[in-house]
């Protein structure tokens, strides 16, 4: 199974390419059981938001 | 109001925000003042095409986003990107974080953080977010603008930097696990 940190890269590497879907089953089974990422993935989320709103997107 | 007056009012009420923006990209105040200077100037010339297509906020961030990328290539001549930070390159920012099988380790799993939303409204989150972001390696802070800010896409950043596109992945991801650890220690601390 997928550790944490090959997890985190690709929650990463989500917000700047499309997974395969490979990589999406994977990663989505990961964060089935893993608590921790399932946060890591929703705060990701939460940073690129902030971000977009200082950059004037509305 | 005509447009100009609304640019004028906008520009007026948020001046430091604007400046702040430019600020944390070019980390140059003198520079980021210039910058907004000339994107006044831009946004007062172009309000006759502006017409109404998007809101005024939109409008000068995108000239503003444009005048950055322009002072940041401007100035990448003369120093370097390949130059900055190359002795914290090794550093992946993940040390510790992990186990040895690459799993959280206890006392560094995400927990979940409390109303995050309401942060935004907060100035002082602002402050402590933008201490983070100033903490980033400055050539892992740089690439990470260019895509979080900028809102460039990663062939662009890479294409403008002349770094490889896995490359770029690493870097924005060390920026993400950097700005998420730094924020989750000095604001959402439980």
């Amino acid at each position: 199974m997928m550790n944490c940190k090959q997890a985190t890269e690709l929650m990463s590497q989500e917000l700047d390419r499309p997974l395969a879907w490979r990589e999406r089953m994977a990663l989505r089974l990961h964060n089935l059981m893993c608590r921790g990422c399932h946060q890591y993935r929703k705060q990701l989320a939460f940073l690129r938001m902030a971000l977009r709103s200082r950059a004037g997107g509305d | 109001m005509p447009i100009d007056e609304q640019i004028h009012e906008f520009v007026g009420a948020r001046r430091a925000d604007l400046v702040r923006f430019a600020a944390l990209q070019l980390r140059d105040p003198a520079l980021a003042e210039d910058v907004v200077q000339e994107t006044l100037i831009a946004a007062m010339q172009g309000a006759a095409e502006f017409g109404h297509r998007s809101s005024v906020k939109t409008w000068v961030y995108s000239i503003l986003k444009r005048k950055v990328i322009d002072a940041l290539r401007t100035r990448r001549q003369e120093v370097p990107v390949s130059q900055l930070g190359a002795a914290v390159e090794d550093d992946d920012g993940c040390e510790g974080l992990f186990d040895q099988r690459g799993f959280w380790a206890t006392e560094h799993r995400p927990h979940r953080w409390a109303d995050p939303e309401d942060s935004l409204e907060q100035q002082q989150f602002w402050q402590v977010f933008e201490a983070c972001l100033d903490h980033l390696p400055e050539r892992t802070s740089r690439v990470f603008m260019m895509r979080e800010l900028l809102g460039l896409e990663v062939s662009e950043i890479c294409q403008e930097l002349a770094i490889v596109t896995s490359n770029c992945w690493v870097i924005l991801h060390r920026a993400r696990m950097g700005l998420r650890r730094c924020l989750d220690e000095t604001w959402f601390a439980r």
